[in-house]
């Protein structure tokens, strides 16, 4: 095949694959758009092995580790449960970010099989775009496995800082463009070898400082940098379609975490520089006085429920940890049954990940025009009978609106307080991730349901 | 004077960060955790390289220490490939418009 031909063909995948990401601007249209995703997948792929034109039996090794591959992946995607999409999402991010080093790898130890030069005498622009493929896929590699093992509660979502980490971080990150200055200038391959290793360590210890709640920026970013890293590894390759690619998936992880951040009203510096909520808890505790809570049970909050005419659900984390969510839509059903009207508010950082409520929600088959984001609902809240917190708290503290000195000050919220009566359902008093109390808890309207979030649900729709 | 072609392929990248950024913002937020696995699964079109990678032996020699690399990042790429869009499948099969009559 010419190479202009594949070049052509490369740039269709490449706009196929922009159609993907067009295609979820609508539910309609997102199955059609992941469709020709995978179409774009099969151009790419097929152009490939049309290009390289080598049918020898290395051929038949490809085909088999490519069905490896894909039925372990096919399997994981078949097997996953929707509340542990965080971490399969993570863990996927881990594995681009390796390929990415791995293909690096290869090209530098053979660039001839790339038309990159020859080992000890690769092209200049080649050896810095690998480089640059190299660090940041290794960097997405580590960061990601971070990531994985704090969703998946393997490791402590409690951050980890320790004295002079952002000067350690900040070393190795000038480490980095120096090696990649001499490599350039030397072409010796220990120095490839260490760039490598360097550049795992920082993904390493960028992503510990983070805490479990700040967990949507981090996959967010995350996800820009496996499209940075796909970028590079495309200019070293010459291959448009992973550059488009790359470009696309760095910008939309980019934007993906600017909402995260603002969604918390704190600038992407903040998070990455980590430890949040560790050091706000000592300052919080001494100012705290014994208010008085108004607490109920099932059948109280059965009766407020079915006196009302609307009624507002609030889901966050929690209801995933209690996989609530099944329980939840029951609940929905009868309290419609009845009349009552019933709608989802969401909070652009409610879950682990960005979008995580409206999948589970969209599991237990609640209908997405019933759920809508902060800015479209939150004026309904005053006209609202009843708001139903599941599992979500600083994102409904009203001191983000009151407090200049709470460190959520300036924090959207959702104004559940405004309703005629609020449920509060949760397990305890305890504060939430950002380790300040909820003035929500202590308000004339509020009614706290101590229970866990699916038993609690399931037993008012027995009341009902 | 002739231009070279690296200019061209950051030509193209500049522009497609710009498309990205557009296309992106008009995702509608409910549906932000499939636009990242689907990212995922799109971005390991990675493939590429390692297929060019694990091709560059020949009979004789299929496994070389370059093409090793390329086997491990093909299956890599592959997990991320069909997990990645699969699991994108099964989510948007679950996003669900009211019933109108009850």
């Amino acid at each position: 095949m010419s190479a202009n031909l594949s070049a052509i063909l490369y740039l269709v995948s490449g706009i196929l694959f922009i159609l993907a990401l067009r295609g979820l601007s609508s539910p309609e249209t997102s199955r059609q758009g992941n469709l020709f995703g995978i179409v774009g997948m099969i151009i790419a792929i097929s152009v490939t092995f049309l290009s390289v034109g080598n049918f020898s039996s290395g051929f038949i090794y490809v085909l088999i580790f490519l069905a490896i591959g894909g039925s372990i992946g096919a399997f994981i995607a078949y097997k996953i449960p929707m509340t542990a999409m965080p971490e399969l999402v993570a863990g996927f991010h881990s594995l681009v970010g390796l390929a990415a080093v791995l293909v690096a790898i290869s090209a530098f130890i053979n660039p001839e099989a790339f038309n990159l030069g020859s080992p000890g005498n690769i092209k200049l622009a080649s050896l810095i775009e690998m480089a640059i493929g190299a660090a940041v896929g290794a960097i997405t590699f580590s960061g990601s496995i971070i990531a994985f093992l704090k969703l998946q509660g393997i490791m402590s979502g409690a951050p980890i800082t320790f004295k002079g980490q952002h000067l350690l971080n900040a070393l190795l990150l000038i480490s980095i463009l120096i090696l990649t200055y001499y490599l350039c200038s030397t072409q010796l391959s220990n120095l490839f070898w260490i760039l490598v290793a360097i550049s795992f360590l920082i993904g390493f210890l960028i992503i510990i400082p983070i805490g479990g709640a700040d967990m949507p920026v981090v996959i967010s970013m995350l996800n820009s940098y496996s499209g940075w890293a796909a970028a590079g590894i495309g200019f070293t390759l010459e291959n448009t379609a992973l550059i488009i690619t790359g470009a696309l998936v760095g910008s939309s992880g980019a934007i993906l975490s600017y909402i995260m951040c603002k969604g918390m009203n704190r600038s992407f510096f903040n998070v990455i520089l980590g430890g949040w909520g560790g050091s706000e808890q000592s300052t919080n505790n001494q100012s705290k006085e014994q208010r008085p809570v108004k607490s109920g049970n099932a059948d109280d909050a059965a009766f407020l429920m079915k006196n009302a005419s609307s009624v507002i659900i609030v889901p966050g984390y929690g209801m995933a940890v209690a996989q609530a969510q099944h329980a939840l839509r029951e609940m929905v059903d009868t309290l419609k049954k009845n009349g009552i009207k019933v709608s989802y508010a969401i909070h652009p950082v409610a879950g682990r990940m960005p979008g995580h409520m409206n999948v589970l929600l969209a599991e237990a088959n609640v209908p997405y025009d019933e759920v809508f984001e902060l800015e479209e609902i939150n004026n309904d809240f005053a006209n609202a009978d009843v708001a139903f917190v599941i599992g979500a708290n600083d994102v409904t503290n009203p001191v983000a609106k009151t407090d200049p000195q709470s460190p959520i000050y300036g924090m959207p919220v959702l104004d559940v307080e405004k309703c005629k009566s609020v449920l509060f359902v949760k397990r305890s008093l305890s504060p939430g991730y950002a380790g300040i109390d909820n003035d929500l808890f202590y308000k004339e309207n509020t009614l706290m349901l101590f229970a866990d979030a699916k038993k609690m649900t399931e037993d008012i729709t027995k009341n009902l | 004077m002739e231009i070279d072609p690296f200019i061209f392929r950051l030509s193209i990248f500049i522009l497609s960060i710009f498309i990205g950024y557009y296309v992106v913002w008009s995702v509608t937020p409910s549906l932000h955790t499939p636009l990242m696995s689907v990212t995922n699964a799109i971005s390991s079109v990675i493939i590429v390289g390692a297929i060019i990678a694990s091709l560059s032996g020949n009979d004789d020699a299929i496994f070389t220490s370059s093409s090793i690399y390329g086997f491990l990042a093909i299956i890599l790429a592959a997990v991320n490939i069909f997990g990645g869009f699969l699991v994108t499948q099964r989510m948007l099969a679950m996003y669900k418009k009211k019933k109108k009559d009850k």
